[in-house]
């Protein structure tokens, strides 16, 4: 007699369970593999010679992927705080106020979500050349102001998504019982409704970091000679040659994604369970 | 009281203008002025004259460019074909799974989405060039195939030639699917989460089986989701720059490699802009087909 299952527990169907081991290797057997040979103690990177750190040595004297790799991080760290200011006042305004215009509005903040990674990567390099060129002797945090702003202008949106779903749980009484007791809008915004989106707000700045951090497209188009990131430097790196070093730096970048990931579940988690 | 509805005002303004601002001088101006660019021509090098000309849209409606976009709708379909074929098994898994795998299935979906698109792309050209783990699998397999015939008595097969695996079409679809998997994944999982499942209970007691339920009963109620997927996935495999760029041949140029190409090399910048605002048509054509389509139904979140 056949086994006896529920009809619709699915996952015991030994035909889905064979498709989502092959999905699952798909998916993962290329990085598991990308991660293995970073440590492989030869040039090629096929065949198991046995474990060095050697890669990691050369990654660390390799002066210009570590600038590139501290450009990237300083880029990520500004256009996250810059991305949450705008993306949290965004969220804010269409919550909570009705205003001529608001529909054009609210489509202007979601356009960066659906336009064509290529097409904002050129509209940046036509704006950041051709109407205001940014100034290109500019000591260095300033010189990597043109990709911040690039940044900034594709991270704001997921921020305002990420900061709006929160805004939705809240109490609106809650302020408005700050303001019976003598809160001014402001007091009323600080101590009541950020307390509120905080943990949205930590999401949506990791959301924003790693997404900044990630680009390549549109900073492959506004960055200059001077202002390489490390996914534009691992690009020209893999355009010559395909060594383990870049499987070191590849590796180095997965594993800080997936701290910042696992921070960003450990807030989440945290938040259903103050809410709940 | 003059003074609070004078505050509320300064709030509002607080509020509205720095995001306005941003949008309308770091997002829209860019673009509008790409959007100039398109009626424009080359003056000398560096200038551009925007004289309202429309040759460049001409130009782009020549064979070779519709060519090249035909290819690129052709391929963004192909790979959100697959896509589907391939992630609605997964998604199914992931709603009936149990509630303590269920959060980790969708993490082991969610995490290559995380992980930089240009290293994913690099761990493919791993797996896929000729002396790449594909190849050496299929060398293995045909090195014991080889000796299994002579076991039998036969012929062993001659020797192995690697398959060329990269720098073509072919390449390209595997690399945007390997992309582009969690965008298909998750929509078809939030809609297939809300679907009422006694409803399927009902089909299989009533004798249909399990294809014919899937087929007349989840397939048509999960509709909506599954054309959100099948947008949510076409959009931005229509625009990809990095995955033919990097797995194509010189035959695999999608429709964003050649706006880059104008940028860059041939520094034909009027008529790139004229290509970028065609892609960025084709795309709000399917956002609005997608409106089209799931009108007057509740707006669905995604969890990404």
């Amino acid at each position: 007699m056949a086994q006896r299952r529920a009809p619709l527990e699915y996952n015991r169907m030994w035909q889905i369970r064979i498709w989502l081991f092959a999905v699952f290797f798909f998916l993962y057997a290329p990085l598991v593999a990308l991660i293995a040979f970073s440590f492989n103690d030869s040039k090629r990177n096929i065949v198991w010679r046995g474990f060095t750190l050697d890669y990691y040595r050369k990654l660390f004297n390799n002066q210009d992927l570590l600038i590139a790799f501290a450009n990237s991080l300083t880029i990520a760290l500004f256009a996250t705080l810059i991305a949450l200011v705008v993306g949290a006042l965004a969220a804010v305004l269409l919550w909570r106020y009705r205003f001529a215009g608001k529909v054009a509005v609210e489509g202007a903040f979601t356009l960066p979500l659906v336009v064509p990674e290529i097409c904002m990567g050129v509209s940046m390099l036509l704006f950041f050349t051709r109407v205001a060129p940014w100034p290109n002797n500019l000591i260095w945090p300033l010189s990597l102001g043109s990709i911040i702003i690039a940044h900034v202008s594709f991270c704001f949106p997921f921020v305002a998504l990420v900061v709006g779903a929160r805004l939705a749980s809240f109490n609106k009484e809650q302020e408005e019982a700050a303001r019976d007791l003598g809160a001014n809008d402001w007091q009323a915004f600080r101590d009541v409704l950020l307390p509120h989106i905080r943990p949205a707000l930590i999401a949506g700045g990791l959301l924003a970091f790693t997404l900044s951090l990630d680009d390549f497209v549109i900073t492959f188009f506004t960055s200059g000679p001077d202002t390489i990131t490390f996914p534009v430097k691992v690009y020209s790196m893999l355009r010559f040659s395909v060594t383990p070093e870049v499987n070191a730096a590849s590796t180095m970048l997965i594993l800080l994604t997936i701290v910042l990931m696992a921070i960003m579940m450990v807030m989440q988690s945290r938040a259903q369970k103050a809410k709940g | 009281m003059a003074t609070q509805t004078q505050e509320r005002r300064l709030a509002f303004l607080a509020t509205a203008l720095p995001p306005i601002a941003w949008v309308v001088v770091f997002f829209l101006a860019p673009l509008a002025i790409v959007w100039a660019y398109s009626f424009g021509q080359n003056a000398s090098l560096t200038e551009v004259d925007i004289s309202g000309t429309f040759a460049n849209y001409a130009r782009a409606l020549e064979p070779l460019y519709l060519g090249i976009f035909a290819k690129s709708i052709f391929v963004a379909g192909i790979t959100t074909l697959l896509c589907l074929i391939i992630g609605f098994p997964v998604a199914l898994a992931i709603v009936f799974a149990s509630e303590r795998w269920r959060p980790w299935m969708l993490l082991l979906i969610m995490l290559p989405f995380w992980t930089n698109l240009l290293i994913r792309t690099y761990a493919l050209i791993a797996v896929l060039r000729t002396e790449g783990y594909a190849n050496f699998t299929l060398e293995w397999l045909w090195d014991r195939a080889s000796w299994l015939m002579t076991l039998v008595g036969l012929q062993p097969l001659g020797d192995f030639t690697p398959l060329q695996l990269l720098y073509n079409n072919f390449a390209v679809v595997v690399g945007l699917v390997y992309v582009h998997l969690p965008f298909m994944v998750l929509p078809l999982y939030a809609a297939l989460d809300r679907l009422d499942k006694s409803l399927i209970e009902a089909s299989l007691d009533l004798g249909a089986g399990h294809l014919r339920t899937l087929f007349s009963i989840v397939v048509p109620l999960a509709l909506p989701g599954i054309i959100s997927g099948i947008i949510i996935t076409f959009v931005p495999a229509l625009g990809a720059y990095l995955t033919p760029d990097l797995l194509g041949g010189p035959d695999s140029q999608m429709i964003a490699n050649v706006i880059e190409r104008q940028f860059k090399k041939a520094n034909d910048w009027p008529f790139g802009a004229a290509l970028s605002f065609l892609l960025m048509y084709a795309t709000f054509a399917a956002i609005a087909l997608r409106a089209y389509l799931s009108r007057g139904k509740p707006p669905e979140g995604h969890g990404i």
